[in-house]
């Protein structure tokens, strides 16, 4: 079944008009069954528009109830951006995919906290997307480099994961759905909530977790792995060479108070019996090694 | 983005934070004067540089005359202040801060952050105060007290009370600390920060609660909305090539090994650098030069590699997705010739038209030491700066 997306997924774009949300509509489109997956676009001031014969809507609401979408990808530029995942979430879509980099904590912080008990999931914000390969892209990730297979891939960060796939096909790997979670100190799925559904999804044999400093999700999905994980997880995390209270490029990739270091993090992970590997370069093998 | 002690108390005192009086000054007339004008017979005479531990450094000191705070101000502007903070090179002071001396009766710790699992500001205190909160936060976890604030209800009276008398602050001084407590979370929650931290707060013997030390950084994200808080910027406390870096928009940060590692994106960029280290090299620098790079901008981040004295040799791996390797190759070549390669260069280039980006590479005549994957790059490029 992959998770989270698939080939009946309708989507729409808040943010189809910019120059950005255009480009990347334009690859997802091209990509397998983008044609009939992405139906409606969002700009609250050019309702009535339509971008490459995709009908734009002025509300979230209004894209839903025409065209029957029930995911959002958003390239809002960031000080309009937590708005547009709160009007997506009052909307009731199933789920919401925010590109935009730069978001303000604050505004995440209230996104977030508006989002308690509804049922829309976030992936993002500052995250390349979700792939399910040879079905349908949603984000900024290239698409060819992906082939349909077994294997689900979680990761914080956009390029690393791109290598990560890229090893996995080296091994003749394909993948059930690549999810990056994005960078930000405050989001939306993190690596615990995606090892569960890839745990309950038939499609996924195995998962490659790839995680770096600040925080401590990976140690929290770790833990749940220990106690619920039917199938085998490999990891890496990057940063093991990251100095103490520098910002390496992601907001969250910090540490910070002597926590959410590489090791720590490597440490966690290998009690709770996933096999890691400190060298980036290995993340395909080391998967491959697990299958039975 | 971080700001000096005295325009943090500055933001604090808006809020209705207490702190004792003081005056910001830049040489040694206008600290004499400052003491002057504050009156009283103790001075506080403190260091303004960004990083923390600046008690322990010699740059928080007492001055019980005017002749005091002269000599000692003589000898604080100029000096190298070495924290735990600063790293063994030290900071150079150019800000003193002399405030009036309080009469202290207690010492507590109060700080907030952003709590990434409960995804809200946290409020912590402590009886502690005055110490490294690291430290506490690592031998005694169970005396700092914490609270996760309602991003919509905000701070109640009630809750400020508890953590009040949990942090052991008594009766005669709770109110005040209720007030204080309220106010940071308001002026931490309007000036989008991202840490905002009172070490110490103090009880004083006739009973107030003051904030001695205040230190506060903000989300950088936000600062498009605080042009009041970018102006306070001060450059002379941050990385000359850091600061070249963000103008160019390249996320450069200096380590003190010697190969450069240019790389597109935040994670695949430190697991280059973690690469180079397993494979007994030494990263120069981490440097991501984003989704969107330009010919110009690989020239830039060239340019700032090389300004490195120590830098042996380069990596360059891209994956490319959106960015194409053709661009990558063709900034490359243009910023060997611009800058004159005088180092060892490895390029390992994959994803988007990466045979035309290696077509590229191989047609300019460089001395580029091609790679076919990050190991292979790794192992050449500390190769290569062991030979140079």
């Amino acid at each position: 079944m992959s998770i989270l997306i698939n080939q009946n997924s309708r989507v729409m774009t808040q943010g189809i008009t910019g120059k950005t949300g255009q480009f990347h509509t334009r690859m997802c489109r091209e990509y397998a069954n983008g044609q009939s997956c992405f139906v409606a676009g969002v700009n609250p001031r050019k309702p009535g528009e339509s971008f490459e014969g995709i009908p734009v809507y002025g509300t979230v609401r209004e894209a839903k109830e025409a065209t029957g979408a029930n995911v959002s990808v958003i390239y809002v530029p960031p000080p309009y951006a937590a708005a547009a995942i709160d009007e997506a979430v009052e909307a009731e879509l199933d789920l919401v995919i925010c590109i935009t980099e730069g978001i303000p904590v604050r505004d995440m912080i209230r996104t977030r906290y508006k989002m308690q008990g509804k049922k829309t999931r976030l992936i993002g914000p500052n995250c390349p997307g979700i792939i399910t390969p040879d079905e349908i892209k949603i984000g900024i990730m290239p698409g060819y480099i992906h082939k349909k297979g077994r294997i689900g891939v979680v990761s914080r960060s956009g390029t690393l994961t791109y290598e990560a796939v890229a090893q996995l096909m080296e091994q003749g790997l394909g993948q059930s759905t690549c999810i990056g979670i994005g960078g930000d100190p405050v989001n939306g799925l993190k690596h615990l909530d995606v090892m569960q559904l890839f745990n309950d999804d038939d499609e996924t044999d195995a998962v490659l977790m790839v995680g770096e400093i600040g925080g401590a999700d990976e140690e929290d999905c770790a833990r749940w792995v220990k106690d619920h994980m039917r199938k085998p997880v490999v990891g890496f995390i990057a940063g093991v060479t990251a100095p103490p209270g520098k910002r390496m490029g992601h907001a969250g990739a910090i540490i910070s108070g002597g926590k959410g270091t590489a090791q720590e993090k490597l440490a966690v992970m290998e009690e709770c019996g996933i096999r890691v590997t400190r060298n980036p370069a290995e993340m395909g093998k080391l998967l491959k090694s697990v299958l039975s | 983005m971080k700001i000096h002690e005295y325009q943090a108390k500055e933001i604090l005192r808006q809020y209705g934070v207490a702190t004792p009086r003081g005056i910001a000054c830049f040489n040694v007339d206008e600290a004499v004067n400052a003491a002057r004008k504050l009156g009283g017979k103790i001075w506080v005479v403190k260091a303004q540089i960004y990083a923390g531990g600046r008690g322990k450094g010699g740059g928080v000191k007492i001055a019980e005359s005017l002749e005091s705070v002269k000599e000692l101000a003589g000898n604080m502007f100029g000096m190298r202040l070495v924290t735990h903070q600063t790293g063994p090179q030290g900071q150079t002071v150019r800000r003193l801060f002399i405030e009036e001396g309080v009469n202290i009766a207690n010492e507590y710790y109060v700080g907030m952050v952003v709590d990434r699992s409960s995804q809200r500001v946290c409020l912590m205190a402590s009886a502690e105060g005055g110490m490294d909160i690291e430290q506490v936060a690592a031998k005694a976890p169970e005396k700092i007290h914490k609270l996760f604030i309602d991003p919509i209800a905000g701070l109640a009276d009630a809750e400020a009370l508890d953590i009040a008398k949990k942090a052991g602050i008594p009766e005669a001084g709770r109110s005040e600390a209720v007030a204080l407590f309220k106010a940071l979370y308001k002026a931490f929650d309007d000036k989008d920060a991202s840490l905002a931290e009172i070490n110490p707060l103090v009880l004083t013997a006739d009973h107030h609660v003051l904030a001695l030390d205040a230190k506060m950084n903000f989300d950088d994200n936000a600062l498009f909305r605080h042009p009041e808080i970018v102006a306070l910027r001060d450059l002379d406390e941050e990385d000359p090539l850091e600061v070249e870096a963000s103008e160019h928009d390249l996320s450069y940060i200096p380590l003190d090994g010697n190969i450069g590692c240019l790389v597109n994106g935040a994670g695949l960029a430190m697991a280059t650098m973690d690469i180079i280290k397993l494979y007994g090299g030494n990263p120069a620098n981490f440097l991501d030069v984003g989704g969107g790079a330009t010919v110009d901008k690989v020239t830039e981040a060239f340019k700032l590699m090389l300004k490195n004295p120590r830098l042996k040799a380069i990596l360059v791996n891209i994956f490319g997705g959106i960015m194409r390797c053709d661009v990558i190759a063709e900034g490359v070549v243009q910023a060997a010739r611009e800058v004159h390669l005088t180092v060892p260069l490895v390029v390992r280039l994959e994803g988007t038209n990466v045979k035309l980006g290696k077509q590229i590479l191989a047609d300019s005549g460089l001395a580029v030491i091609a790679a076919e994957n990050m190991a292979d790059a790794a192992q050449k490029v500390v190769k290569a700066a062991e030979s140079a």
